[in-house]
């Protein structure tokens, strides 16, 4: 072993890399346990990729295939249930630990400056995360996914001027047809792990390169008094522990519940009595429900959709604006905001699935 | 006299350079663009269909038919008149059913309701379906456009 790592530090200067590894630190205050999140996303993507892959050497695309294929994974490939089931389970998780690092950010202020790119590429992140699971959702060609690609890109066709060709060109034609799932299959496959790569190439170099965030008054106490831990190996082993757990919970989900195929999509039946999205979308599928048809003179589906985009839009440039937390100052009205976005996804998302 | 010369040259060969980057950016972007808009495909254009025996259709009931590639909504009131809608909910684009227990149209996506005559009366959906014509051929049951 240690003759392998000579023979490639010879070539590649490994001594340097664990040097410069050694070297990072990570603040240990009484909110470290959110540093975590981020590695377990992280962890959690590389759970996709590898079953991802998996899946794709059997899935066939298409509108009379595609059902067919993941009925056929599910029953007779070995072990074709359970890399089905960690697939969707980890898609599910991977939102919900995503959620967590990005509002853990928001009340740690680690987007204030300088990680502002920092913030800005994890929030390009989350968008093509929300993204993968949106196009993920339709490739088992089932009635859920059928309605909720319908009414997911008939939003987006409600935006003016630029709504209408965006939407044909997502289904592949006016209607959600086999065209559509063609498409969405090679967004979920190709387009989007090969954007999110990138973006997330240069979210781990920016960490590397600046190092961990420290909150405020973290970075106001004296030296002396700070404590820190190496981030190699002590952190990482941590972090290695956790993914871990993470890789248990994700078993035992797995395993005793498995996801279910449900029916395949018929573009000719009506939507089934009950029908809900995903969780994470749950809370925008309530207010649109609720939002009367008209408020005004404005229609109702525009007015929600556009709140949800501006709202996502000012969430998105917060460094940009929050000036306050900027100059090292305390910013509460940041906690009120974020505080009011996390009440408002759980008490919809309640209602949601209450009714 | 001769810097000024100079630099109208250099100003000029930037113009050139710069036009030429962008009819470059244009000549990769526009097939591109047009090659991801899906081509019109030619539809066979369905003015009629013929559905079925009224005496096969339950009172108080409705179906989806394909009229074309798209649903239409075949209803049966309890009184034993036809009416028939477009199936497609004014609000999100999802598929529309008849709920007999309310005598109403119901679209479960978003709990939009409308009447029998296709009027949107409660929930998000903004406007009404749109009719078809039903008429009765002997015992045959036709559901077309109106024109």
């Amino acid at each position: 072993m240690k003759k392998i790592f000579q023979w490639l530090d010879e070539r590649f200067e490994l001594d340097a890399l664990v040097k410069f590894m050694g070297k990072k630190y990570v603040p240990i205050h009484s909110h470290s346990v959110w540093y975590y999140f981020g590695g377990v996303s992280l962890f959690l993507f590389i759970i996709q990729v590898i079953t991802g892959i998996l899946l794709l050497l059997y899935y066939k695309g298409g509108e009379d295939l595609a059902f067919e294929s993941i009925q056929f994974i599910m029953s007779k490939v070995s072990f074709g249930w359970l890399i089905r089931s960690i697939h969707s389970w980890s898609a599910n998780l991977f939102v919900l630990s995503a959620m967590i690092h990005m509002f853990s950010v928001v009340f740690e202020r680690a987007y204030r400056k300088p990680r502002e790119l920092t913030w800005l590429s994890g929030m390009l992140m989350f968008f093509l995360i929300l993204g993968f699971g949106f196009s993920g959702y339709l490739l088992p060609w089932n009635e859920l996914a059928f309605f909720a690609t319908k009414v997911g890109t008939d939003i987006v066709g409600v935006i003016p001027m630029i709504g209408k060709p965006i939407m044909m060109l997502l289904r592949g034609g006016e209607e959600v047809t086999g065209a559509t799932l063609t498409r969405f299959y090679g967004i979920h496959v190709a387009i989007l792990p090969g954007m999110f790569t990138i973006l997330l190439g240069l979210h781990l170099l920016f960490v590397q390169r600046q190092g961990m965030s420290e909150p405020i008054e973290f970075t106001n106490t004296p030296e002396h008094e700070r404590e820190t831990m190496p981030f190699f190996p002590n952190f990482f082993l941590r972090d290695l522990l956790l993914w871990l757990i993470v890789l248990n919970v994700l078993a035992i989900l797995a395993v005793f519940f498995p996801w279910e195929l449900g029916v395949k999509a018929d573009p000719f039946a009506s939507a089934p009595a009950g029908i809900q999205p995903e969780w994470y979308f749950m809370f925008m599928f309530q207010t649109l429900k609720m939002i009367p048809s008209h408020v005004l003179f404005i229609d109702g589906e525009l007015l929600g959709i556009g709140l949800f985009g501006l709202a996502g839009l000012v969430w998105t440039l917060i460094p940009f604006w929050d000036r306050k937390t900027a100059r090292g100052e305390h910013n509460r009205f940041i906690n009120y905001i974020a505080f009011f976005a996390i009440c408002y996804i759980i008490l919809l998302t309640t209602i949601g699935w209450l009714s | 006299m001769q810097e000024n010369t100079q630099q109208k040259r250099r100003d000029f060969l930037q113009y050139i350079l710069g036009g030429s980057f962008l009819a470059w950016l244009g000549a990769i972007i526009y097939p591109v663009l047009s090659y991801l808009k899906p081509p019109k495909q030619a539809e066979v254009e369905v003015n009629s269909v013929n559905v079925g025996k009224s005496s096969s259709i339950a009172l108080n009931s409705g179906q989806i038919i394909k009229f074309g590639t798209k649903p239409v909504l075949l209803v049966r009131t309890a009184q034993g008149n036809f009416k028939a809608f477009s199936a497609v909910c004014t609000h999100l684009d999802c598929t529309v059913q008849y709920k007999n227990d309310l005598g109403l149209i119901w679209c479960a996506c978003h709990n939009g309701k409308y009447d029998l005559n296709g009027r949107n009366i409660s929930g998000p959906p903004p406007r009404p379906l749109s009719e078809y014509r039903v008429t009765l051929q002997g015992d045959d049951v036709l559901v077309s456009k109106i024109a």
